[in-house]
């Protein structure tokens, strides 16, 4: 195990506190790098969605994880920065400003919204956040001149430096890649900030944080801003990857799944936001997998096992029906959810430092470190 | 005039639709500060378990009602059991994350059994009107306001005045507390959830006639039932049924005078202006922490 000797402020607050750090993300970029050049177009679409939906993980965990402040509205934030992208594009903007325009546009909003919700809390806040995710909803259907409505708009390539870049091409997943390196880059730098460290006071206890001089109200809406900002940038892009936007894109259904991402891969740090992507992307892949494949493997397994010819294809065509039956994903969906709420709150990067931690102290792990505590008395629930 | 009152009793009809799923949420909520999102899917469980027994096996209503409620009241047993009682104690999201989760299973399982079409179950409330002068009111809406008022009175009466009532009182303040007292916290939270999951049964038996049954009906008068209970002030009985009959006035109102488009956003407006004056909600306690 390695101990790390912290001898000032500058070694507590390191980027990379030590070279295994800087060896592994490297090793991870470079894998990133040459992956449009290995991967299947199909996978390297999923991939560049992987990177627009950590993008809105790490804008979420800023606020959800190091803030405290649920949010079941951030698809909202994501369509105001797609339409804006859309709407400029007609307007032939060039992309490095309507990127920014629209980062800037949503991160307004997103400190509008945080006014109102700094009175709020727990539920109150979440009921907020949906009413202003309707809300938004509605008036992209309704404001026609600018939104078309229920029709949708298009959405034309990138065009970067005069250079048209397809949604498919590896340009455009490098593109996707690099807002979500900078994101998670500039997210590191904000939270060994002094606003960072107030916002994880903030989530940590609110009363705390205020009697020791934070401006409570003032980090809430930047941290509110900051969050709809990213979701902006983020937004542009899906909107670009999609080629194509209507209202119906941007439902509570949208912003669930932002929560499931941060939720899966753990709200405490900023790997869970990047793992838990992987996986509500992922997740699409692997159903069909089931669908496809699953039948003849079961069915392989059975013959293996002795069985005859006829039950062989009746095991076949049962588990085919039961892998095409129609509302398999939101199932699934459901019993992931619950079964993470459950058994690994602290999600993915929870589980992967469960494991490290029990080989790094082999024989003495106890299952106790990472136990959380339960709270039975009202009053000590609000903050 | 008479348009008028028209709106205004459908729109209070609709409330006390959405007052009855609320009155579910605030149940389970005022008991363990547990934050329900599948109460509307509870609904609409209830509801499929209804025409189950009506349509489909051809039970008379009553039985059929009575049938739901008990099957209905057992699940939300098993629910509580399986689903929150391991994570009681931790912060509202888990609490929140995994009735989403529920929800989303829920409404998967029921569109696998019972498909995606539409169902109705026929009353004994379907077809009768009744007419005051030139009004005209029909049986089915008047027997949603009716028999709000009353399970509405009957929980609070419940709440306030019985000694299981004040076990679950208690044992939201402090369950740890409560547990010291002698009182059974795990009886009384499954209890709570039989009675809310009742009452969510009641809630999608007496709505069939209105809105049809279908298996995401819960999500959709779920998401307005729980603007509801927040209107209310989550944790307050009258609230939910006030906050509730609010909302479905709000909604028929803007849905008549107002241009096409603000009926479904007019009640979240309402409700974001009174979570700004008030926080609480119109009839919420306001908890401080003590440090």
């Amino acid at each position: 195990m390695r101990f790390l000797f912290k001898t000032d402020y500058e070694d507590d607050i390191r980027l990379f506190p030590h070279s295994g750090y800087v060896v592994s993300y490297g090793l991870l970029l470079a894998v990133l790098l040459i992956a449009p050049y290995v991967l299947s177009s199909y996978l390297m679409s999923q991939l560049v969605f992987v990177c627009i939906y950590a993008t809105v993980g790490v804008a979420l965990m800023i606020l959800t994880g190091f803030t405290g402040q649920a949010s079941l509205g951030h698809a909202a934030f994501l369509a105001i920065g797609a339409y804006t992208a859309a709407y400029l594009q007609k307007y032939n903007v060039p992309f490095p400003v309507y990127f920014l325009a629209a980062g800037v546009l949503t991160g307004c909003i997103g400190a509008l919204v945080g006014f109102p919700a700094l009175r709020l809390q727990g539920i109150y806040l979440v009921i907020a956040t949906i009413s202003f995710a309707f809300i938004v909803e509605e008036i992209l259907a309704r404001w026609e001149s600018v939104t078309n409505g229920n029709e949708g708009l298009r959405i034309k390539a990138v065009s970067l430096l005069g250079v048209t870049v397809s949604r498919d091409s590896p340009t455009f997943y490098f593109l996707c890649l690099a807002v979500l390196v900078l994101t998670i880059v500039g997210t590191l730098n904000l939270l060994r900030s002094p606003t960072g460290r107030a916002f994880v006071a903030i989530r940590d206890s609110e009363t705390a944080a205020r009697s020791m001089g934070v401006n409570v109200a003032l980090y809430k809406v930047k941290s509110f801003a900051i969050s709809a900002a990213i979701t902006g940038f983020a937004g542009v892009l899906f909107a670009h990857k999609l080629s194509f936007i209507s209202p119906e894109m941007f439902t509570l259904q949208l912003s669930i799944e932002f929560i499931i991402v941060i939720l899966i891969g753990g709200t405490f740090s900023l790997h869970g936001a990047v793992l838990g992507a992987i996986f509500i992307v992922m997740i699409d892949p692997f159903l069909t997998y089931l669908k496809d494949d699953m039948p003849g493997i079961i069915a392989g397994v059975a013959a293996t096992f002795g069985a005859g010819a006829a039950t062989v294809a009746n095991i076949q065509s049962k588990v085919a029906a039961f892998a095409s039956l129609n509302g398999l994903k939101g199932a699934i969906y459901g019993i992931i959810i619950m079964l993470f709420v459950l058994f690994e709150p602290l999600g993915i990067y929870g589980r992967w430092l469960k494991i490290k931690l029990f080989f790094q102290l082999f024989p003495l792990y106890k299952r106790a470190t990472f136990k959380r505590q339960k709270i039975y008395v009202k009053s000590e629930r609000n903050r | 005039m008479l348009d008028f009152v028209q709106q205004l009793v459908s729109g209070v009809a609709l409330g006390c639709v959405y007052g009855l799923i609320a009155l579910g949420f605030v149940l389970v909520y005022k008991a363990t500060e547990v934050v329900n999102f599948a109460q509307g899917d509870l609904m609409m469980l209830g509801g499929f378990f209804a025409f189950t027994f009506i349509g489909m096996m051809g039970l008379n209503y009553w039985i059929g009602f009575a049938g739901a409620v008990a099957a209905m009241a057992l699940f939300g047993m098993l629910a509580e059991r399986i689903v929150v009682r391991p994570i009681l104690g931790y912060p509202q999201f888990s609490i929140i994350m995994a009735t989403i989760g529920l929800g989303y299973f829920l409404r998967s399982v029921a569109g696998m059994i019972w498909g995606t079409d539409d169902f109705k179950i026929e009353t004994p409330f379907s077809q009768g009107v009744l007419r005051i002068g030139s009004l005209v009111l029909a049986h089915d809406k008047l027997s949603v306001i009716a028999a709000t008022i009353i399970l509405c009175t009957l929980l609070w009466l419940f709440f306030n005045k019985t000694t299981l009532g004040t076990a679950m009182r208690a044992s939201s303040e402090n369950m740890l507390a409560a547990y010291y007292m002698g009182i059974p916290v795990k009886r009384v939270v499954s209890i709570v959830w039989a009675i809310s999951a009742a009452v969510a049964t009641c809630a999608g038996v007496l709505l069939a006639p209105i809105t049809f049954i279908h298996s995401n009906v819960g999500l959709v008068l779920g998401l307005k039932a729980f603007p509801a209970a927040v209107l209310g002030g989550f944790g307050s009985i009258p609230g939910a049924v006030v906050g509730g009959v609010l909302i479905g006035v709000i909604e028929s109102m803007a849905g008549f005078y107002l241009a096409e488009g603000w009926k479904d956003v007019a009640p979240y407006l309402v409700l974001l202006a009174v979570l700004l004056l008030k926080p609480e909600g119109l009839f919420g306690l306001h908890a401080r922490k003590k440090v």
